[in-house]
Order: C-alpha cells, then sequence, then structure tokens
C-alpha cells in the first residue's frame, strides 16, 4: 500500500506543489491539508512546507504555530510518526516547540537562494537511511531567516542524542555548528532549511532531495512489512 | 476597569548577535557620532489593554509575551504599562 502524506497550507505557504509534485513522483499519495482544519486525514508522513505563512508577522513562523492544524500536528508527532518541516515550515516547527532551537536572520543580513551541499552527518534515521554517513546532497537554498541557534547546553544534548542530521558543507548563514537540518530526541521529527522538493528531478539539477523522501517512504513502507509487537 | 497602555520591547538576548545593531554601530562613526556601542535592533508592540488593575495588566503582558511577543530562545523584552481609569484615577507602573 502507498504511503499517505499530507500537506499543510497554510495562508502564504508556496512550496505545497513542489511537495506534492515530488512525493507523487516517488510513488505516495498525497492530499493537501488546510491549517485551519482541526483534524488531521489518515496520512503516514505530515509536511510543513516553505513560504511565509501568516505572512511571517511578527517572527516567521510565530504565527502559524496557532493555527487549528498544529493540534493534530503535535499529536501525529507524539505518536512518532513522520513530520517534517521545510524552511518556513522548520520555523514553524522550531516556535511550536517540536524542535529545539530558533532560527535567526542569516548573518550576513542577506536573503539566500542558491545551491548548497549538506553533509549527512546522521545515516540511518527515517530521512536519511538512503544515505552513507558523509554522503553529500546537493540542495538549494531560499531563505532571509535560515540562521538556527540553540544554547550550549541544548547543542551538546543534541549532538548526544545525534539530532544534528545535515551540516552545510560551507556555512551558508551563520547557522551554529553549520547546522542545516535536526531532528527531534526520538528522531522522527525533522526540520531543514534546503528545500528537498526543489532537488528532486535531474531537470532541476539534482535528485538528492530524493533521497531524503525516499529514505521516508521506505520507513513507512517497512513499518508497514513488520507486524506490531504483540 | 481600567484600559492601559502598554508598550514591549522585544530585542537579540545579550550574547547573541546582531548583525542589524553591529551595522548601525559600524555606520554611527563614520556621521561624526564618536563613542556609541552595545546597539541592538528590536521591535516595538505597542497596545491597549482593559484589565482591572496594574497588577492584573502586567501579568497579562507578561503572559503575551512569554506566548507570543517574543521567542525567548533569541530573543528577551522588556515592557512599560501605563494608565488611566475611565474616572481619571492614575493607574500603573
Amino acid at each position: 500500500m502507498t504511503a499517505r502524506v499530507g500537506i499543510v497550507v497554510f495562508p502564504g505557504s508556496n512550496c505545497e506543489l513542489d511537495c506534492q509534485r515530488s512525493f507523487d513522483r516517488l510513488g505516495a499519495r498525497t492530499e493537501f491539508v488546510w491549517h485551519d482544519d482541526r483534524a488531521l486525514p489518515d496520512v503516514d508522513i505530515v509536511v510543513l512546507p516553505g513560504g511565509f505563512a501568516h505572512g511571517d508577522y511578527l517572527r516567521t513562523g510565530a504565527l502559524a504555530r496557532f493555527s487549528p492544524i498544529m493540534h493534530a500536528v503535535a499529536e501525529h508527532a507524539a505518536a512518532g510518526k513522520l513530520l517534517i518541516g521545510i524552511c518556513n515550515g522548520f520555523q514553524v516547527l522550531c516556535e511550536a516547540g517540536l524542535l529545539p532551537g530558533a532560527l535567526r536572520k542569516n548573518e550576513g543580513l542577506k536573503f539566500l537562494c542558491k545551491w548548497t551541499e549538506l553533509s549527512v552527518e546522521v545515516p540511518g534515521t527515517p530521512y536519511t537511511a538512503r544515505a552513507e554517513r558523509g554522503q553529500v546532497l546537493r540542495v538549494p537554498i531560499n531563505h532571509f531567516e535560515g540562521n538556527w541557534y540553540a544554547d550550549p547546553d541544548t547543542l551538546e544534548r543534541m549532538r548526544a542524542h545525534d539530532q544534528i542530521v545535515l551540516r552545510y558543507v560551507k556555512n551558508p548563514n551563520g547557522s551554529l555548528d553549520g547546522v542545516a537540518g535536526i531532528s527531534n530526541e526520538t528522531g522522527n521529527v525533522l526540520g531543514l532549511m534546503p528545500h528537498p522538493e526543489r532537488a528532486c528531478e535531474s531537470l532541476l539539477g539534482s535528485e538528492d532531495g530524493a533521497v531524503i523522501f525516499g529514505s521516508m517512504l521506505d520507513h513507512v513502507a517497512h513499518l508497514r512489512a513488520t507486524p506490531a509487537p504483540v | 476597569m481600567v484600559t492601559f497602555k502598554a508598550g514591549v520591547h522585544v530585542t537579540l538576548r545579550p550574547g547573541i548577535a546582531d548583525p542589524q545593531g553591529l551595522t548601525i554601530e559600524r555606520a554611527l562613526p563614520a556621521l561624526g557620532y564618536e563613542g556609541v556601542s552595545g546597539v541592538r535592533v528590536g521591535k516595538l508592540i505597542e497596545f491597549e489593554l482593559d484589565a482591572a488593575d496594574a497588577r492584573e495588566a502586567e501579568s497579562k503582558v507578561r503572559g503575551m509575551c512569554e506566548q507570543l511577543l517574543a521567542n525567548t530562545v533569541i530573543e528577551s523584552y522588556t515592557w512599560s504599562i501605563t494608565g488611566e481609569s475611565v474616572d481619571g484615577a492614575k493607574e500603573g507602573s
């Protein structure tokens, strides 16, 4: 059975179609979920796509975390299911407390729209199972607030729990520890600033994003093939 | 019930690099303003707020700051509250 992917659309989201196309091409069944809904459909994966949810007013993600759907999104994550936040979606997850830290303005105060290289620091997660340790993925960034920060104790704890999943090969924005993508402690929630959905077909210049999305679909398929513990 | 005027200042926490503040700090000497340091850029959020008294108003403002107005992972906040009751008696802090 195909994996079901729910893509949350906030007013101001603008990467939902790219996410849909990428997951569809990989064989998933996608559907959009409006931010004002209170329940999620029966999905294996939830995607918070990029964009400018609620206009990014006040702070990126600050208002989106109060959208009615976010309760159900938090419950989905608490149940151990996969939840990925891309760019603005990552910012929303940090504001919502589903991932540690916060995203600051880029160090150089420039909006950055360019290709980056990401090093897979933690293979074997639901998001990186198709990659090897140190494998370099070519994925573009497109953000003004991608400069991730957490206090030293939090960072130390995250390192100890293998939560720094993706690092920039060359840090573009001043992000602490070169962080491009992090997971929660249990590993089922991932947030990243780069856009895998813009790197899922060769026509776009890279298919490396499919390593991340494909790993997620493998994870769902594996869970289905494994009998539930008694 | 008293209507208070509240002003909330949000800035990056001490120790968190503020590239905007730094840029301004570097620009000022070029205009002849020497001796400026510690420039921090932040936000001012002003609003009016109905509360029974100054204590309740403060408690509400603090709640708003913690829940929404500031992200305390990277930001700190201060606020000021002034108000006058409908009969004109001064309230506030």
